[in-house]
């Protein structure tokens, strides 16, 4: 078995209990959600916490509602409430398309939108999702709240703006109409990691691109996300050739590393390709109105 | 991707034949029924070595080496001593006192097993931690302090005799190289004439890189020495207990009656457990040394990167033929990576294993291998992972020679085969590297896959999918593979198989109690193939006794003959021919009890499962219940035959039985990614006789599993400092049931002429056929001559590319 260190075990009751606790126990505490990515790094001992402050008990953080003209997701909304969220579903497709695609039922069932954000993964899929969507991350203190774009959410692998006395509490997703959205990911097997994925939004006014939002994962792209090939695509058609020119920036701008999962032009060639499979189907989507998930893609 | 779902096809012949039913609704003999041993697994109630807890036990853990290739200069462990709960840390020099801290391996090599002078691999055991519990040893193990001074390491097997490479074994007085041996079998000049004569030759590099059996359960071990008797009993993960209790023996110097070695039920073996690891040792000594029971339990890192891994075969073949594809000759160079200790467990003889059984199942005279094994800074280990002892290695290697031939003529893989397949009337068949093939009907077992298939459709939709994508249409491409497999399991005869000196034969004892219901113990060790299920049943079948009225107890030293344990596919070709014969003789001694109770003479009696009565009186018979109780009785039986009903033997197999299977994978390949989707899987299977069809569909549905895992996900790679990157769940990835298609099974039966009721092993047949089906198809699919497993979607990818990745390193 592998065993963690020794540590405390808090339970906090409401948002600013937490918060209190968090500044009390200051850099040595941490917060935990799901625990499936906090859990395993401590059980390999690289995460050695001496105070765990949980928050699966606190109230109002598990909303997904329409707020204005933002959809607002709370943190401790589950991967699976996640798949199955029916005005997520008409609005943004793309959730679900990760989800399927995202670890297996029992990670899904306890692994939280808040952590996933949190744990600032380079090769995280959610992330890449809120960073295609341009969402915002809604972070509380004892001060109040403030809000940080997704793109600026993240300030380096496995860090993010959440200072140590603060709570992620709410993931904002502006609502677009003439919308479409999608995520490609390829994984070695069901429940790995990906090798690479791309997510986007395409917003049409006629057969013209009026906005479109991109999210690579797991590619090296600065901010998960491809600025460069966003703009090309910006005021032009929806077409084949504007993808595969969008998708050509993507494979130039992306710094991947090599791992087990792939070498460098293998995976280059990937963040081009599912750039361009996302961007087609986003804007087939756009085109057919609000178009159910594809059901052929049956995952775990 | 859409899928194409099948439904589970059964085609299977032993299930027509009708079955008597015991009351329990069970078969009387062969058949298909549920698995006695399902009950207690199914309520959680197995006992497996970590249930076990013995008043005062405490833990042990390992702490492992870092790095690859590292002297110690120094161990300081007076701060985890310290701990509080801790009652002993063990070193390299704790274990040199009592004479311990090297093993034997089972192919006569040395193994270290807590360092004492460099490690060797990483992952290797440095010291063994004692606590109160588990907590508490690896906040301690944490606290010992390491001297380190890292050395140049050889992970990169074809660097390993090179003028520069850093010597690993110097240990061993007068070793100058890396070089463990070299081996050859087969006729070497026919085959160069061969060559030398042949229309057409093709050569193909290969790898079959380093896998793990990653059986669900760990190895462990809870060792109790009682101060007062003596007797160390031994609670361990062990597929062979009788072997690891005269181990413990020789390597300890212990009285061999006072080692009693337990191994409950077991989580998966595969090959994993037939070794003695470090920590086994560690937990006896460490047991010793405290004079409480000690456990050891390695966690999942600990499994994959210490303990058997499998293959590691870097291959080059040579195949040749005729112009018209008649194959003339077939000759293989290995070199084969064993890691830091020739930890191989396989019949002496063969230090290769039965690799040279390459030949397959086509029928040519010229075959040469020549294998040169090399240690490298790698865990050792080789022969794991359902492989029938390096069977797959063969397998592979001349499947996809054929393919590769395939390739060359233009010609249908199919076809290719079909006309080199070994006939029906040539068997027994003697190949040209000495092995004798008891029987088979090869050309049957490959014209009914291809049945089932529906072959010639397959490649009229394959030639529409590649139109499509060849318009630019998809980036879809369908791929076919076949493989036809022959293996030689059951080992086996004594005069050519021993491990350690150990002959591989296996006792049995059968005794019938006097209310006929029967208890049958056997030396062989299920790990979750059903034994007690499937040895009732082959008592039953032979007397008549329900399956549910039959005990079948293993896995006890104590309780159990001696025999060499479960591995190799060896259980039924030779347990299951010590059931039977057994049987045969309590039949025989039964015939006497009833003809003495029936007052006739003994041949006058005729045999109906579970039945004596008299030729041409059937109503005047006595059951074998009814037997054993006279048995038992007052009856007054012949001289020189002795009261009760029970027997004993001890099997030595003439020769191994040899299951073989034709198989066809069918892919669909997304060349854009080089995601591939296993759409069908068809797999029929020879094995002779099935004694419950459920069980063997069973095994072959596992194996077929691992087959897709080898071919597109598992693998061990290490880069070159050594560094182990298959440590986790996470990196080694293990086939799910979303990369299943539902299987398609198919048989025939063939029994073997040798064994007493025709059966053949079948445990590994599926791991050993399936992996070149899978590679031969995503390659037809891709139009690719060959690319190394695991056919990762960047493997594919890159394939396609032409600058096909090397598996077995680190992806630069
Ligand atoms: C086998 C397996 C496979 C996986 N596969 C994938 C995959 O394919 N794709 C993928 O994207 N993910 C994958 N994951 C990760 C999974 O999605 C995690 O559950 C998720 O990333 C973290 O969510 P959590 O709620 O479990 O976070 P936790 O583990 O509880 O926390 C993670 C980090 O976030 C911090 N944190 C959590 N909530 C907050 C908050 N509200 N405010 C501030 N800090 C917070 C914690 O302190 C911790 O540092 C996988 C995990 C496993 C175990």
């Amino acid at each position: 078995m592998q065993v963690p260190e020794t540590f405390d075990y808090e339970r906090a009751s409401t948002v600013e209990d937490a918060i209190q606790r968090l500044t009390a126990h200051g850099d040595e505490a941490r917060v935990i959600a799901g625990g499936h990515s906090l859990l395993p790094m401590m059980k390999l001992r690289l995460a050695v916490p001496e105070v765990l402050i949980d928050i699966n008990d606190l109230p109002g953080l598990d909303h997904v509602r329409l707020d204005g003209d933002e959809l607002a997701i709370g943190a401790l909304v589950r991967h699976a409430a996640i798949l199955d969220d029916p005005i997520l579903g008409e609005h943004y497709p793309i959730f679900a398309d990760a989800e399927r695609k995202i670890a297996d039922p029992l990670v899904r069932n306890r692994g939280t939108i808040g952590g996933s954000l949190c744990q600032a993964d380079p090769a995280e899929d959610l992330s890449a999702v809120v960073t295609a969507l341009k969402g915002s991350c809604v972070i509380q203190s004892a001060n109040g709240r403030r809000t940080v774009p997704m793109r600026e959410f993240h300030t380096g692998p496995w860090e993010t703006a959440v200072g140590d006395a603060e709570l992620l509490v709410e993931v904002r997703i502006p609502v677009r109409t003439s919308v479409g959205s999608s995520y490609h990911k390829v994984e070695r097997r069901v429940g790995d990691w990906a090798v690479a994925a791309a997510g986007a939004f395409v917003q049409l006014d006629g057969d013209t691109i009026a906005a479109v939002g991109l999210g690579l994962s797991a590619v090296g792209a600065p901010d998960m996300t491809c600025p460069d090939a966003e703009q090309a695509l910006v005021g032009g058609p929806a077409s084949a050739e504007a993808f595969a020119e969008a998708a050509r920036i993507v494979h130039d701008a992306v710094s991947p590393t090599a791992d087990q999962r792939g070498p460098v032009d293998y995976k280059r060639h990937l963040a081009g390709e599912l750039t361009r499979r996302a961007l087609t189907d986003a804007a087939r989507r756009a085109r057919s109105g609000s178009d159910p998930v594809d059901s052929e893609e049956g995952n775990a | 991707m859409t899928t194409t779902d099948n439904p589970p096809q059964s085609d299977t012949e032993a299930d027509t034949t009708e079955v008597p039913l015991s009351d329990a609704g069970n078969p009387i003999g062969f058949g298909r029924m549920l698995r006695k041993e399902d009950a207690r697994f199914l309520r959680g109630q197995g006992n497996y070595v970590d249930d076990v807890r013995l008043p005062g036990m405490l833990t042990g853990v390992i702490l492992r080496a870092p790095m690859a290739h590292a002297r110690i200069n120094s161990i300081d462990t007076s701060a985890a001593e310290a701990v509080d709960g801790v009652h002993a840390v063990l070193t390299g020099e704790t274990l040199e006192g009592v004479g311990l801290s090297w093993m034997p391996t089972l192919s006569n090599d040395t193994q270290s097993v807590l360092v004492t002078d460099k490690v060797r691999f990483q992952g290797q055991e440095v010291a063994f931690v004692i606590a109160d519990d588990e907590y508490i040893a690896q906040d301690a193990a944490q606290r010992i302090v390491v001297d380190y001074e890292p050395l140049p390491a050889v992970a990169d097997a074809k660097q390993a005799l090179a003028d520069d490479a850093p010597l690993i074994r110097d240990d061993v007085e007068g070793r100058t190289d890396n070089k463990i041996y070299d081996w050859e079998a087969g006729n070497k000049d026919e085959t160069d004439r061969a060559f030398a004569d042949a229309d057409v030759v093709v050569r193909q590099e290969m790898l079959y890189p380093r896998t793990h059996p990653a059986p669900m359960e760990t190895c462990g071990s809870v060792a109790h020495m009682d101060p007062v008797t003596g007797k160390l009993v031994i609670w361990t993960t062990t597929q062979a207990p009788h072997a690891h209790r005269t181990l413990y023996a020789l390597v300890a110097g212990l009285p061999e009656h006072k080692i009693q070695v337990i191994s409950p039920d077991i989580g998966g073996g595969f090959g994993n457990k037939v070794g003695i690891y470090p920590g086994y040792v560690c937990s006896v000594v460490g047991s010793i040394v405290t004079g409480k029971p000690v456990k050891w339990m390695e966690d999942r890192a600990g499994n994959l990167m210490s303990t058997s891994f499998a293959r590691d075969y870097h291959m080059t073949g040579e195949i040749a033929s005729t112009a018209d594809g008649t194959i003339t000759g077939l000759r293989v160079d290995v070199l084969a990576d064993h890691g830091a200790f020739n930890g191989v467990a396989q019949p002496t003889k063969y230090p290769a294993g039965f690799f040279h059984i390459f030949t397959g199942s086509y029928d040519y005279g010229a075959a040469h291998c020549n294998v040169r094994a090399v240690y490298t800074n790698k865990a050792p280990g080789g022969v794991a992972y359902a492989c029938s002892f390096r069977i797959t290695e063969a397998v592979y290697l001349v499947e996809r020679m054929v393919d590769c031939l395939a390739d060359e003529l233009d010609m249908d893989p199919a076809e290719l085969r079909m006309k080199n397949l070994l006939q029906p009337e040539q068997f027994p068949y003697t190949t040209p590297t000495g092995w004798e093939y008891d029987s088979g009907d090869y050309p049957r077992a490959l014209q009914k896959a291809l049945d089932m298939a529906g072959y010639e459709a397959l490649r009229d939709e394959q030639a529409d999918v590649r139109a499509a994508y060849d318009n630019g249409e998809s980036t879809m491409l369908m791929g076919i593979g076949l493989s036809f497999f022959t293996e030689g399991v059951g080992a086996g005869p004594r005069k050519h198989m021993d491990i350690l000196g150990l002959g591989m034969a296996d006792g049995c004892e059968l005794r019938i109690h006097p209310t006929g219901k029967a208890i049958l113990r056997i030396s062989v060790q299920s790990q979750g193939q059903g034994h007690e299920t499937t040895f009732a049943q082959i008592v039953s079948q032979e007397l008549g006794i329900p399956p549910e009225d039959i005990e079948v107890v293993h896995g006890d030293t104590d309780n159990t003959p001696f025999g060499l344990g479960t591995y190799g596919s060896r259980s039924t070709p030779v347990s299951g021919a010590a059931a039977a014969v057994v049987s045969h003789r309590i039949r025989d001694k039964a015939r006497i009890i009833a003809a003495t109770a029936l007052e006739c003479d003994p041949d006058d009696l005729e045999w109906e499962p579970g039945r004596w009565f008299v030729r041409g009186a059937p109503e005047q018979g006595q059951t074998i219940q009814e037997t054993a109780f006279a048995a038992h009785g007052s009856l007054e039986l012949p001289e020189g035959v002795e009261g009760h009903l029970d027997a004993q033997t001890v099997y030595n197999p003439p020769n191994l039985t040899y299951p073989f299977g034709a198989y066809i994978c069918v892919t669909d390949v997304d060349t854009a990614t080089g995601e591939v989707k296993v759409r069908r899987f068809i797999a029929v299977d020879d094995c002779g006789p099935r004694i419950n069809p459920m069980i063997v569909e069973g095994q072959v549905h596992g194996g077929l599993a691992d087959g897709i895992g080898m071919a597109l996900m598992e693998v061990m790679a290490f880069d070159r400092d050594g560094n182990h990157l298959g440590g986790s769940f996470m990196d080694y990835l293990l086939p799910t049931s979303m990369e299943c298609p539902s299987w398609e099974l198919g048989e025939t039966v063939t029994p073997s002429p040798h064994h007493p009721i025709g059966v053949k092993g079948v445990g590994e047949s599926a791991t050993v056929g399936s992996p070149p089906a899978v590679v031969n198809s995503v390659l037809d699919a891709i139009g690719v001559r060959h690319a190394d497993m695991p056919l990762t979607p960047a493997a594919v990818w890159r394939a396609m590319q032409g600058s096909p990745l090397r598996t077995d390193l680190a992806i630069e």
